[in-house]
Order: structure tokens, then C-alpha cells, then sequence
């Protein structure tokens, strides 16, 4: 046997070396995805038209916002700048609560394991919607309708909230230990005690989790849509930069990074606490 | 907790929680509402309750006015949405390029200085991802004048920040054994990352860039209203001369294109796991 072995093995005609496996196994497709990624560059790089004399004069500029971020000014814009962060932290507290108060119904509606079909689909349809738009696009709708001011983010806020809570409750939902629901149904519970005492014990920690991760997320949306009217820290950053002051708009990022910063901070202090 | 209360002397009932407990979960959602409500009265000072209630009827009326939509503005619509696909894909590169060194600087066990280093490139990955990609694009548009280049770097710049977190979180859960016996056959450092670390990563890194290159592409389709190219340069001139029925394309154009890329993600992600 050994000596069968050795033979075979002397017999071939070198040795051969080690290879690292590849992440894409087939030779042909790995050749044809990089011809693929090289000629769609060449093109992607040749459709770009900057303006370079313009991009030159913008280093001068970068220098300035850089230079703001070494001195940010605080003062002379104080007023709005207070102003709108205000209104983004109100709009992210009160659009979380909506929110959540929304999701929930929905996300237990649109959970298969719990749910009749055709409320389901329903349920399913308004996470979509909720989920395919950006919420600048909603804010821009909700704006026209609603008139300028924090109540139009509120209510974009509040909506774009469903699609993020209720979707994945109704996953978290779906993926829940059927054998607590069993046993608490078969002690004779209705509809709503079995969700009391079976399905929301299982998922409550994931929700105040997600919960406080989306109050995160609200408030650095509320910076953004303030772009397009809906109230918050936006508005008043588009009016730094348009006016070219870089160094309130300095100012107001680093307190964006600062709220955002501690509330990262205390959002995993609290999933702590909780779990 | 389950816990066992008696109340004197008659038949014992379980609750889920004790008295104390239930008291302070009571006073929890107590402060939560009375915080809703102050925050509510705040933000709605100066809200306009006429505009409110008239909002039906301007909501029916903008619909009314945006179908149906104005196909024959699809044509003008192709290059925004080759800029926009171009703006998701080359920024996902760019960021691509520049978060890989900084995760292996942010990763507890690749960074060359725990003490120095780490901090700072920590502090590199929370600034990016503090600041949505469209702050970031006002900020580019304004130093680097309007245009699809702005819009690159924009995203570019939102994205390290995301990619570089989540692939450094990938770097430290990396199994030490194999790294271990790598160096024990003599490797050079940047064997050891080759051999042991780098093959770990690769699955990760790829479902990272794939679905960041997702985001980018429904950020990059909005990134045109702060004036840095693409579909959403489109959308805002359309919006100005309150043109809705091409609004309604431009909207359908971007659903589509979402739709698309949720798909080749799907697909792409299918194959690596």
C-alpha cells in the first residue's frame, strides 16, 4: 500500500504548489467580471465632466471649512442654530413615539405566523411603500401638503419609522418559538393574551433595541430633511453653507456628531441596562 | 420575574413582575408620555393648523396633478440615471479604498498602536457615519461646485465610515487559532495577513461592499436635490417648475432602479454565503 503510494507520487511530474482558494471558484467568470469592472471604470471615469478649474479654487474653499473646524463658531448664529436643534430633537422624540405606536399594530400584522392574509398583505404593502422611498423624497411630499415647519418631519419621520420598526418586529415576529405560543394557548387564552404572555415576551427586548436605535437614526434624518423645508438642524445648515459660512456650519456639524455621538452612547448604555 | 404574591392570606396568584417593579415601569412610561407631550407642544408652537387641515385637499390635488406621467421626459432621464448608478459604484470603490486600511488600523487585532492610532481612526469612522450623505454632498457641492463629482465623493465619504465600522467588528471576531498558526510557520507580517487573516475577512468584506453599494444607490438618487448630479438633479428641477407629471416618472425611474439593485444585491449576496 505505502509503497503503491510513494510510486504514483514519485511518478508525478512535479510537485505542485499551493494555491489560496479563490472567492470566485470558476476561472472564466472571475476573467469575465474583471474585463466587466475595468471597461464599466473606463466609462464611469470618462462620463465624469468636473469642472477641475472649478475643483482647484474649491481646494481654497475645503481649506476655509477645514480651517472652520478648527474655529467653529458658536456665537453668532446661536439663535438658530438653537432653534433648530430644538426642533430636531422634539420632531425625533415625538416621531419615535408615533412611530412606534404605529409599528407595532402594523408589525403584528404583518407577521404570517399570527396574521390572516389579506391583512398581511396590507400590512406588508404600507412597510414597502414606506421602505422604497429615501426619506427626503417623503419629506419633500409631505411639505407640500403640509405647509413648511417641523410638523411636516414629524410626520415624514414618523412614516419612515414604520418601514424600519414595523418590518423588523414582523420578522422578529415570524422567527418566535411556536412552542410558547402552544402552551399558552392551550391553557385556554384568548387572541390577545396569548400575544400578551407569549409573543410579546419574546420579542419586547428586540423592540426597545430597535426602538432606541431609531430614535439614532431619526435624529440624523431630521438633520437632512431640514434640506427641503421639513424643519430641524437641516434648514439651518443649508443656510450656513449657502451663505458660505464656514464656520457656523462647522459648528453646527460638530454638534450634530456630538448628539449623535452620545446618543449611540447612551442607546447601547440602556440595551444594556435592559437585557 | 415571575414572583408569587400573597394578598392576605387568600389563594396565591403569580404576577409577572413585583409590586416595586411594576411601580417603577409605571413611572418609566409615565415620564416617557409626559416627555412626548412637552416635545409635542414645542415642535408644533409655530405649526400652522390651517395649512394642517387643508392638507387632503392639497394632497388630492397634487396627485390629481401628477398622473398620468409624462413618458416622453424618459428620454431626457438616461444619463442622470447612468450619473446616479455612477455615483453609487464609484463612490462604493472610492470608499472601498480608503476603508479597508482604516478598519485594519481600527481593529483591536491588526492596529499597529492600541493607544494611539486606534483612537483616531475610531474617531475617523464615527464623523463619517454621524453625517448623512447628504450634509455631505452640501458640504462638497459648496467646496467642490455642483456636480457628479460631488456627489462621488459624497457617498464615498458616508460610506467609509459605515464599511469601515462593520469590517473592523469582522477583523476582531476572526478566529486567533489560524492567524496563531500562520506566524508559527515563520510567516512575515504581511504573510500573516495574507494567509490568516485576510481569507476570514473575505466572505464579510464582500456582503459589506454589496450591501453598502445597495444604500448608495437609493442615497445616490436624492443626492441631485443638493445640486451633486444624478436623478435627483432631475427630480429638483422638476419640483421648481412644479412639472408633477415628471415628477411621477422621475419617482417610478427610482423605484425601479431600487427595485433592480435590491435584486442584484440578493443575488450577489446568494452567491458568496
Amino acid at each position: 500500500m505505502t509503497m503503491d503510494a510513494n510510486a504514483s507520487t514519485m511518478a508525478e511530474p512535479a510537485p505542485r504548489r499551493w494555491q489560496q482558494p479563490k472567492l470566485i471558484e470558476a476561472t472564466w467568470l472571475r476573467w469575465a467580471i474583471t474585463v466587466a469592472v475595468l471597461l464599466y471604470l473606463a466609462l464611469a471615469l470618462g462620463s465624469i465632466d468636473a469642472n477641475w478649474t472649478r475643483v482647484i479654487e474649491g481646494i481654497g474653499r475645503a481649506g476655509q471649512l477645514f480651517a472652520g473646524f478648527l474655529t467653529p463658531d458658536f456665537l453668532s448664529r446661536w439663535g438658530d442654530i438653537q432653534v433648530g436643534i430644538i426642533e430636531s430633537l422634539t420632531m425625533t422624540v415625538t416621531s419615535t413615539v408615533a412611530g412606534v405606536l404605529l409599528s407595532v399594530p402594523i408589525g403584528l400584522g404583518a407577521a404570517r405566523n399570527i396574521a390572516p392574509l389579506w391583512l398581511y398583505a396590507l400590512c406588508r404593502a404600507i412597510i414597502a411603500i414606506s421602505r422604497t422611498f429615501q426619506e427626503v423624497i417623503i419629506a419633500i411630499f409631505f411639505v407640500a401638503m403640509f405647509g413648511f415647519g417641523p410638523f411636516a418631519g414629524f410626520l415624514t419621520l414618523s412614516f419612515a419609522t414604520i418601514g424600519f420598526l414595523a418590518k423588523l418586529l414582523a420578522d422578529e415576529i415570524e422567527e418566535i418559538d411556536p412552542a410558547q405560543v402552544e402552551a399558552v394557548r392551550a391553557t385556554g387564552a384568548g387572541f390577545w393574551q396569548v400575544i400578551d404572555y407569549a409573543v410579546s415576551t419574546q420579542v419586547m427586548p428586540r423592540l426597545i433595541g430597535l426602538t432606541l436605535y431609531r430614535v439614532d437614526i431619526n435624529f440624523r434624518e431630521s438633520a437632512v430633511i431640514g434640506i427641503v423645508g421639513a424643519g430641524g438642524i437641516g434648514a439651518t445648515l443649508n443656510t450656513a453653507l449657502d451663505r458660505y459660512e464656514f464656520d457656523s456650519a462647522a459648528a453646527i456639524l460638530m454638534l450634530i456628531i456630538v448628539i449623535v455621538m452620545s446618543m449611540e452612547y447612551m442607546s447601547s448604555f440602556f440595551r444594556k441596562w435592559i437585557q | 420575574m415571575p414572583v408569587i404574591t400573597s394578598e392576605n392570606g387568600s389563594p396565591k396568584s403569580w404576577t409577572v413582575r413585583t409590586y416595586g417593579q411594576r411601580l417603577l415601569t409605571w413611572l418609566g412610561w409615565l415620564s416617557l408620555v409626559a416627555l412626548t407631550v412637552v416635545c409635542w407642544r414645542v415642535m408644533t408652537e409655530g405649526t400652522i393648523w390651517a395649512f394642517v387641515y387643508d392638507a387632503p385637499r392639497q394632497a388630492a390635488d397634487i396627485f390629481g396633478r401628477m398622473i398620468p406621467p409624462r413618458w416622453a421626459y424618459a428620454d431626457k432621464l438616461w444619463l442622470p440615471l447612468w450619473d446616479t448608478i455612477n455615483i453609487a459604484t464609484l463612490g462604493t470603490a472610492l470608499a472601498i479604498v480608503m476603508a479597508t486600511p482604516l478598519a485594519f488600523l481600527a481593529a483591536r487585532n491588526t492596529t499597529p498602536s492600541p493607544t494611539f492610532i486606534r483612537p483616531i481612526a475610531l474617531l475617523i469612522i464615527v464623523s463619517s457615519r454621524s453625517i448623512n450623505a447628504l450634509i455631505w454632498g452640501l458640504l462638497l457641492v459648496a467646496v467642490l461646485g455642483p456636480g457628479v463629482l460631488a456627489g462621488i465623493i459624497a457617498i464615498a465619504f458616508r460610506s467609509i465610515g459605515f464599511i469601515g465600522k462593520l469590517l473592523y467588528e469582522a477583523i476582531e471576531e476572526i478566529d486567533q487559532r489560524q492567524v496563531e498558526a500562520i506566524t508559527a510557520t515563520g510567516a512575515s507580517g504581511p504573510q500573516v495577513m495574507a494567509y490568516g487573516i485576510v481569507p476570514q475577512v473575505l466572505p464579510a468584506f464582500a456582503t459589506i461592499c454589496v450591501f453598502r453599494w445597495d444604500i448608495n444607490i437609493r442615497e445616490s438618487t436624492v443626492l441631485g436635490l443638493v445640486g451633486a448630479g444624478g436623478l435627483g438633479l432631475a427630480l429638483e428641477s422638476s419640483l421648481n417648475t412644479l412639472a408633477w407629471p415628471q415628477v411621477t416618472l422621475i419617482l417610478l425611474m427610482i423605484l425601479v432602479t431600487v427595485v433592480i439593485s435590491e435584486w442584484i444585491t440578493a443575488r450577489v449576496r446568494r452567491a458568496i454565503i
